[in-house]
């Protein structure tokens, strides 16, 4: 499933990376906390999080995530966008919760990593 | 062994916003040395959580970075209050953070855990009220 259609499925905003829609998502990895990202994450998943700091763009870049989507309509600060911008990773936010977006995705046909 | 490459850092300890430069500049070095990606990512998870501990916990720390033909060696030195029972740290789950640093993302007993699953050798010295030096080293693994 693409980006565009995951942005579309969970009514994302688009906050970087209107270019890399097109990226192919297989998997996801889910959490708000950032060790366990860096302990399942595999690269090139979806990472789903609330946490908006800039540690989240750090642990994307370091776990090699494809993108990051911000849940529960919790928006980050524009020095984190920016910092996504300059580490070329696609940020997304939607207004639902972590559980819905991973059931949605999950019935869709995406996995998760463990 | 001889050494490619050895290159040594200063961490700020409480610097939040600092926190994990290091680790994002040891992968843009691994990269322009072409070393895999599979075996950059090992290095890089090892040297941010132990860049965030130093973060969280300490006053102040060094990672000192060195490639070698067959491994890359990571060693974290830090001044700070030490980790009185070593072997409990390093148990999955187990955690001293506060709430400030669950705020950040991190402290939720994984640290350590993720840093040993990633390296080929780990030790860790600990001095309470003094600091704690961690040693790495991370192989590059064929299919990994």
């Amino acid at each position: 499933m693409t980006l565009h259609e995951i942005s579309g499925i969970l009514q994302c905003e688009v906050l970087n990376g209107e270019d890399q829609l097109f990226i192919d998502i297989q998997t996801v990895v889910a959490s708000d906390g950032m060790s366990e990202i860096l302990a399942f994450a595999k690269s090139d998943e979806l990472m789903i999080t609330g946490l908006t700091n800039i540690q989240s763009i750090r642990t994307a870049d370091i776990a090699g995530v494809s993108a990051v989507l911000y849940c529960r309509g919790k928006r980050p600060d524009e020095n984190v966008i920016e910092f996504a911008k300059r580490k070329n990773i696609p940020v997304l936010v939607t207004k639902m919760v972590m559980f819905d977006i991973c059931g949605i995705l999950y019935a869709r046909g995406l996995k998760g990593v463990s | 062994m001889t050494e490619l490459l050895r290159q040594c850092f200063a961490i700020q300890g409480r610097n939040f916003d600092k926190a994990g430069e290091i680790s994002s500049e040891i992968k843009v070095i691994l990269r322009d040395l072409g070393i895999e990606a599979a075996y950059t990512r090992r290095v890089v998870i090892v040297a941010f959580e132990a860049e965030m501990n130093v973060v969280m916990y300490a006053q102040s720390g060094t990672l000192t970075f060195i490639v070698t033909e067959d491994a890359i060696n990571l060693i974290i030195d830090d001044v700070g209050p030490g980790i009185p029972d070593i072997n409990l740290a390093l148990q999955e789950g187990y955690s001293t953070a506060s709430d400030e640093m669950r705020e950040m993302g991190f402290g939720f007993g994984m640290g350590l855990p993720n840093m040993k699953k990633n390296s080929d050798e780990f030790r860790v010295e600990s001095v309470v009220g003094k600091g704690t030096t961690v040693y790495a080293t991370v192989r590059h693994h064929e299919n990994a």
